[in-house]
Parts: structure tokens; sequence; C-alpha cells
């Protein structure tokens, strides 16, 4: 059922330094990252590093800045060398390609958005537009049709000759969405491609790469710090932390079992009726409740549900997927999802120490 | 009695001193002091002292060299090898003596009425400003008006040359120590040599090694004191270029020689137009203190001002040099400003 592996991340270590490999000794040992900092200067930068990226799906990389994020991203079309691991592209070891071989992964297989859209100031939209067929030895008059395309798709009509300066910041960033789908890579690797961006044009971008990704289907490699944002795009969501990964997997199922603290501090402060859906709190039974309040889609958020009960809290909803039932939603089940799991060591239990010697 | 005895005495070698009595002719100091009478073994006060320079050391032991010898030294070395440094520079710079030599010929030979209208033209197409061209127009006017057109097309032409070179040699040496850390870490010490060396310094080997008839020995001097900071911006250009391009441009595909040609160059071309807007101006500043080795062109009146004390003479050349200045400057730094704004940020 799942799509297959396209890009495949193997025991991926990096370590920036003069000696990678006699401080990566040090680390299969066990040396955290500040102590091989500390003691013999080199930055671990990634450490045992293990994701698969599917097919069609978007694949987001989520973490803190320093994270290793950027560094993770730039591996897998080899801008950075690991000191240890593989990198297999279906199938194929990307880190035993030649010069040619890569340069024709880079041309074809990948292509990447930036998070400082990284235009050539020189060039017209156009130009920049058609810069992967351009570098692959095609003219304008070939790829003007291709590019023209592609601009109009992401929402610049008319605006090809212009320089990339004449435009605003959200333009910017649709050239290079534009740039990449232009090389019709199957995969797609954007670098904080929104951070750069205002909240409303951002929550636009975020849209548009829905759209398109619903009508293309390629691997995107999305990477972020921003959780609404991952939750938004993320078919599968990575969660770096100081260059390991802490938990991956479907995003709600990260959300209702996160197995870090550090998740647990991200997670906590985030609108979870919106972001939650049925189908992942929901009990999976086919039989039909005894008194059904009325049928819900699985996809729909909680936030949608409890506006339907009007907070009658004890309604039950049958949850329909393409006019199947595939399960029932209690309002108790969603109001006990809405709660986040509590945090370790949180001062809560102080706090209530403390209420009750007051009222002693 | 000579102040530094003691140190070859402790040494041992008062023998090797004595038996090697230097053969140098005597100095000029030497005439002096006895001409004037003085001793020169009289007691020596702690307050006269001097430094343990060469020469008191040789007053103190016979073999020990003189400073002179060190200048005659690297005077005979260099006249040793002159020969066969000639047999290689010759024909590599004997087409830099062809290039001057055309270009004099071209510019004197041709009728005013063809080469100012061309050079209007030239400012025309690199600057697209009706303006400067008018001023241009008029300074190159006032020039011929006072009898001094065929000077300044002299100096002219052989600052567009020698400019010239120095793009076409500079711009690579740049490319290449903007690659290669080990490059620029040995070219900078050189570049440094260059510029600070005073322009007169450059002549003096030179005239050793080329004859003074043949243009190139000027325009060797006036290339190796220009070219500096086309090289030096030309570097600097492309390593400033953004960082972030660079990496799409990998991220892309791009091989080395794309890159090249179509990001590095392209956006460092404002450095590198600053870069040939100051070689023009030093090889202008060069191509005066060229004239002491024939070079033709307003150097020359100005040195004919000095010499004979032709004090209007002179004046009117600086001028003439000055007005050029102004052109070139003018007219570089306009298309440098053209450049500037066809690819802002
Ligand atoms: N060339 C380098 N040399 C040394 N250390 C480096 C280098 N590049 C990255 N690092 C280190 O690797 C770690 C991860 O950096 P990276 O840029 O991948 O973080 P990031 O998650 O992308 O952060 P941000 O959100 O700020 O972009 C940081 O600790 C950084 O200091
Ligand atoms: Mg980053």
């Amino acid at each position: 059922m799942k799509n297959d592996v396209k890009v495949s991340v193997r025991n991926l270590y990096k370590i920036f330094g003069d000696d990678p490999q006699g401080a990566l000794t040090h680390v299969r040992a066990g040396m955290s990252k500040s102590e091989l900092l500390e003691k013999h200067n080199h930055v671990l930068g990634l450490q045992d590093i293990n994701i698969d990226m599917r097919d069609g799906e978007i694949t987001v990389i989520m973490g803190l800045s320093g994270s290793g994020k950027s560094t993770l991203i730039r591996h897998l079309n080899r801008l950075i060398e690991p000191t240890a691991g593989e990198i297999e592209v279906e199938g194929n070891n990307v880190l035993a390609y030649n010069e040619n071989a890569l340069r024709t992964l880079r041309r074809e297989w990948m292509s990447m958005v930036f998070q400082k859209f990284a235009l050539l100031p020189h060039r017209t939209v156009l130009e920049n537009t058609g810069m992967a067929l351009s570098v692959r030895g095609y003219s304008v008059a070939d790829f003007e049709s291709e590019a023209i395309h592609w601009l109009n798709r992401v929402g610049l009509e008319g605006h090809g000759n212009q320089y990339p300066h004449q435009l605003s910041g959200g333009m910017q960033q649709r050239v290079g969405i534009a740039r990449a789908l232009t090389s019709n890579a199957p995969i797609m690797l954007m670098d904080e491609a929104f951070s750069a961006l205002d909240p409303l044009i951002r929550t636009d971008m975020q849209e548009l790469l829905l759209d398109l990704q619903s009508e293309l289907k390629k691997t995107i490699v999305f990477i972020t710090h921003d959780l609404d944002e991952s939750l938004k795009l993320a078919d599968n969501l990575v969660i770096l932390k100081e260059g390991y990964v802490v938990q991956q997997g479907e995003p709600q199922e990260i959300l209702l079992n996160p197995n870090d603290s550090y998740i647990k501090d991200f997670i906590s402060d985030i609108n979870r009726a919106r972001v939650l859906r049925v189908k992942s709190v929901m009990t999976h039974t086919t039989e039909k409740p005894e008194q059904c309040a009325g049928e819900v889609n699985e996809r729909d958020n909680l936030e949608s549900i409890i506006a339907r009960s009007e907070g009658h809290t004890d309604k039950v909803y049958r949850v329909m997927a393409e006019d199947r039932q595939v399960g029932t939603l209690s309002m108790k089940q969603l109001m006990k999802a809405l709660v986040p799991p509590l945090q370790e060591n949180t001062p809560s239990e102080g706090a209530d120490a403390k209420s009750e010697t007051q009222t002693a | 009695m000579a102040s530094y005895d003691f140190v070859f005495s402790a040494l041992g070698l008062e023998k090797w001193c004595s038996a090697e009595q230097s053969s140098a002719p005597m100095s000029m100091a030497d005439l002096l002091a006895k001409t004037k009478g003085t001793d020169p073994d009289a007691e020596i006060s702690l307050w006269n002292t001097p430094f343990p320079s060469m020469d008191a050391l040789n007053a103190s032991c016979g073999a020990f060299p003189q400073s002179r010898d060190l200048t005659k030294g690297l005077e005979q070395g260099f006249l040793s090898i002159k020969d066969a440094l000639s047999v290689v520079l010759d024909p590599i710079t004997q087409p830099l003596s062809w290039f001057l030599d055309t270009a004099l010929y071209g510019m004197l030979t041709a009728p005013w009425w063809i080469i100012i209208p061309l050079l209007l033209v030239v400012v025309q197409l690199v600057t697209k400003s009706f303006k400067l061209v008018a001023f241009v127009g008029v300074c190159l006017s006032l020039l011929a008006f006072i009898d001094y057109y065929e000077y300044a097309m002299q100096t002219l032409s052989i600052i567009l040359v020698c400019a010239f070179l120095c793009v076409l040699i500079g711009v690579p040496i740049g490319i290449a120590m903007s690659r290669s850390n080990m490059m620029q870490r040995l070219s900078i010490p050189v570049l440094d040599m260059l510029q600070t060396l005073p322009p007169f310094v450059y002549l003096i080997p030179l005239i050793f090694l080329f004859s003074v008839t043949e243009s190139k020995l000027y325009g060797i001097a006036i290339i190796l004191y220009a070219i500096v900071p086309v090289i030096r911006l030309t570097n600097l250009g492309i390593r400033l270029v953004d960082k972030d391009v660079i990496e799409a441009a990998d991220a892309f595909g791009m091989t080395d020689r794309q890159k090249l040609y179509r990001v590095q160059i392209p956006l460092a071309l404002p450095n590198i137009m600053a870069g040939v807007n100051q070689t023009i101006m030093m090889s202008l500043a060069m191509v005066v203190i060229a004239s002491l080795v024939s070079a033709p062109g307003l150097g020359v009146l100005v040195l004919r001002g000095i010499r004979n004390l032709e004090l209007g003479v002179g004046l009117v050349a600086g001028l003439g040099i000055v007005i050029l200045a102004v052109i070139l400057d003018r007219v570089t730094k306009a298309s440098l400003a053209r450049i500037n704004s066809a690819q802002k940020h």
C-alpha cells in the first residue's frame, strides 16, 4: 500500500573538522556533540541518520536552528560529502557516482529551491526559470514554452521579461519553484523555501505547493523549522535534534505519541484541534454506533467536529471514507486527544503542591 | 685600530683577515679620511662607535666584504643571467612592440577627422550617454586646437594597448587566484611588491634587458605597474559572488566552465570593471614616467619642460594629461555604472 522508497539514507554521519574519520570513531563510541566540540574541536553535523523518502510523498525535515537540516538535504545531491553512510536514489548508490553521473543526477533527477531564492540577478525571470534546461544545453527558444508554462502555473503570467530584483520576495520564490519544476526532475529539495516570506504569502505558497503536488506527485524533501508548516505539508515527518533523528513517522502519529521531551516542547503550544484529524483518533470499526449523531469524513480536523457538536460531549459520530464507514468517534475520545501528553519534569506537580499548601 | 677588531680576534679569525686583504679600490670615505689627515687608527669613543655594518667590519678585517660588494655582486649576477633572460623574454615580448608600434602608427597616420569621430562612437557605445560624448568631443577638440593632438593621441594609444593587454593577462590570473587559495597566497606578495615598488625602479632592470629603442621596454614597465588592480579586483570580485547563487549553480549541475562564464564572471563584472578603471588610470601615470625611456606622447613634453626649464610647455602638457585622465575616468566609470544598474540585486 505504501509507495516505493525513492531516496534512502542509511547510517549517515557528517563531521566537520580536520580529521573527521578520527572523530567518527569517538562518535561511534558514544561521544556527544558538545563533548566532541570541546575535546576534539570537531562539529558533529549529522549522526546515524536513517530515513526512507517515498515516491510521491512530501518528507518534511524539521528541527531547530543548527540541528543539521541544511547539512542533511545537501547530502542528497552531494553538495556536501558525507563522512560515513549511504545515500541511495532508486536503489543506486549516489556516493559511488563519478563526476558525470553526479552532474546528471543534479540536472535530471533533483531540483532545488533555496531559502534566499538564489536567482541569477543578471538574467531575466524567463532565463532563470529555464536555468536547468539551459545548463543541459538548450537555447532560450527551446525552453521558452516550457518555462512560460511553469511561470503561468505558479501565477507569474507576463513577468518573464523582468529581472529578479524587480519582483517581491514572494514572487521571487515563485520563480524559484518554477525553476525547479521546469527542470522536470522527479525529486525536489526545498531548504526552508518559505521561511523568508511573510505569514500570509507563506500560507499562499504552502497552498500552491500542495496544489502542485496533488497534480505532479513528486518526491519532495521539505525543510522547515516551523511546526505548523510541517504538519500542514508532511506525509512523513522527521524531527532532527543536534544532528540525530529524534522521531520520524506520520505527523499525526508523532503528535499523539511523542517519544521525547524535545518534541513535547515543540508540540505543546500548537492548536491540536486544528491539526489532528478524525482518522488518527477514531476507533477502527465498521459497526454502526447506537446513537449516531451524524457522519464525518476521516480527513476532517477535530476543530470542525467540535463546531458541529455545538459543545455536546455525549455525541458519537460515524467516520466515513469514500462512502464507507471506517470507524466511530465519540466526543469523549476527541476531548482526550486534545489534552497534550504530560511532560516529564514539568512544574505542574510543583504548582499543585503549592496550591495545596495555600488551601491548608 | 677599528672598533670591531675584538670580534675577529675573539673568534680567532685574524689569520683569515690578514690573509685576504680586500683588494677593492679605496672607497670615497677612506680617501676623504686620508686627505683630512685623521688617523684611522685613533681610539674611537663609545659615543662614536659605528653600527657593526659591513663597512665597519671590513675596517677591522680586510677579508670581510664591503657593502658595495653586495650591490656589485647583485649587478654582476643580473648581468650574467641577462643574456639568457633576453633569449627567453625577447621573443615572448616581441608582439608587444608590434602592438604598440601599430597602434601609434595607426593613430597618427589616420586623419583627425576619422580618429576623433571614431573615438566618439566608441564612447557612445560603451556609455550610451550623449552628454559624455559631447564632453569628450569638446576635450579632444581643445587638445587639437592647441596643437597637442599628436602627443595626446600617442599617449592615448599607448594607454589603450597597455590597458587592453593588462585585462587580457590580468583577468585570467585573477580567476586562477580566486580558484586556489595557494595561488592567492603566492601571488599577493608579488602584487604587493609590484604596487609599492617606485615606478622608476621598474625601468632599471628593463633598460639592461631590452634596447631603449624598442617600444616594448616602456610597454612592459607600464603593464607591470598597471596590471595589479585588475588582477586584485577580478580575484576579489569572483570570491565575493553570492555563495547562495554559486550553490544554486552547483545544485543545477553546472560544470565549472558554465559556472565561470554564466555566474561568476557576470556577477564579478562590476568589480572587474572597477579594476579596469584603476588600471587605465595607473597606465596614464606610468606613461608619463616612461617618457624617460623613449615613450612618446605628452610625457615627453613634460620632460622637456623639466630639462629645458620650459615652464609653459610643461604646464600645458600636464594639463593635457589631466584632460585625458578625466576623459578616461569618466568613460570607464560611466560604463561601470551601466553594468551596475543592469544587475542590481
Ligand atoms: N562548513 C561547516 N563547518 C563547520 N561546521 C558546520 C559547517 N556547516 C554546518 N556546520 C555545523 O553543523 C550544524 C548544522 O548546521 P546546519 O546549517 O545544517 O543547520 P540548520 O538546521 O540548517 O540550521 P538553520 O535552521 O539555522 O539553517 C551547526 O552546528 C553548524 O555549526
Ligand atoms: Mg539551514
